[in-house]
């Protein structure tokens, strides 16, 4: 690889110091995901008013939105990581992609269900064919391809190669699902969240929203480090760092 | 109407919000257990694979000492 990248980057590449790298993280992320999350909860669920609108029935939004946005944020990361893995064939990077897409799909499905829940007593439909529903949808059957393809090989690099195939060509159907609301002519609300100017919500509700978007960041994290760390034991049950690892947990 | 009554009756939508948090939770306590009993079971099929080749070895080792007691140094 060429010289600009960093050496401590060279060195996390590899296996065994990420595997330790992401070992001591873990704990720490996982403790700040449960953190922000129960303070999003209270925020969100106690402290926040009714909205004028939608009475007491917006409080989904502080799971719904969060979860959306890390079915797109994951997404781009396992689009990048899977880039990576093809490119420069980095035994992590596959790793870091193919670990990703089940998180991902989670948050999706947790977007789909939570968002159904909230359209039945605002839109009076748990379901409807438009651009942000449909893309979103688009977006779990994506993961899933992805996932389904990395299985279907019986070797897994061959598998996590074909998979990440699959990933940086869906990766054209994340801004799709961003923009959908303002491209098409949607029942789907536009974005709340202004990064870049005045949001259209209140200070009241908007720190437990944020609060809950870091929590879900972390958790990606944690899950994320804990999946990698055992697909690299899995990968690398050959080689001595890992038999020292396998022999020293059985001790305990 | 109790304090807690009316939280959990969420202002009638109830039966929205509350299933909507339990997907949530649920979905990703699944999430992070499942990777955990995946590591206990890399972990356990490792250990197996490795008394297995440590007792091939010593199967080798008790073989060729047995055929040729000379030429075979007793620390191979």
């Amino acid at each position: 690889m060429s010289s600009w990248i960093p050496l401590w980057l060279h060195k996390l590449g590899s296996p065994p110091t990420f595997y330790r790298f992401a070992g001591s993280l873990r704990p720490w992320a996982m403790a700040l995901a449960l953190l922000f999350g129960a303070i999003a909860l209270y925020g969100g669920l106690v402290l926040a008013p009714a909205d004028y609108q939608q009475g007491d029935a917006y409080r989904i939004i502080f799971i719904h939105v969060p979860s959306a946005w890390m079915s797109m944020f994951i997404y781009a990361v396992m689009g990048v990581a899977a880039f990576i893995a093809l490119v420069w064939r980095l035994k992590l990077a596959e790793v870091v992609a193919m670990e990703s897409a089940p998180i991902g799909a989670a948050f999706t499905f947790i977007t789909l269900v939570t968002g159904s829940l909230w359209g039945k007593p605002m839109w009076g439909t748990w379901w409807t064919w438009d651009a942000r529903l449909t893309s979103e949808l688009v977006l779990l059957f994506l993961y899933l391809g992805v996932i389904g393809l990395y299985h279907a090989f019986e070797d897994r690099r061959q598998g996590a190669r074909a998979a990440a195939f699959l990933a940086i060509i869906g990766i054209i159907n994340v801004p799709i699902v961003h923009f959908s609301v303002n491209w098409w002519n949607t029942l789907h609300q536009g974005s709340t969240i202004n990064v870049f100017g005045q949001s259209k919500i209140s200070w009241d509700m908007l720190w437990p929203l944020l609060s809950m978007v870091l929590a879900t960041k972390f958790y990606y994290i944690a899950s994320l480090f804990r999946r990698v760390r055992t697909d690299l034991l899995a990968l690398e049950g050959g080689k001595d760092w890992v038999r020292k690892i396998a022999e020293s947990e059985s001790r305990q | 109407m109790s304090a807690l009554q009316t939280f959990l009756a969420m202002g009638g939508y109830a039966v929205y919000v509350w299933p909507a948090y339990a997907v949530f939770f649920i979905v990703l306590i699944v999430d992070s257990i499942a990777p955990r009993l995946r590591r206990r079971r890399v972990l356990r099929e490792l250990r197996a694979r490795i008394a297995r080749q440590s007792s091939r070895q010593d199967r080798v080792r008790q073989d060729r000492a047995a055929s040729n007691p000379i030429t075979t140094p007793p620390s191979l």
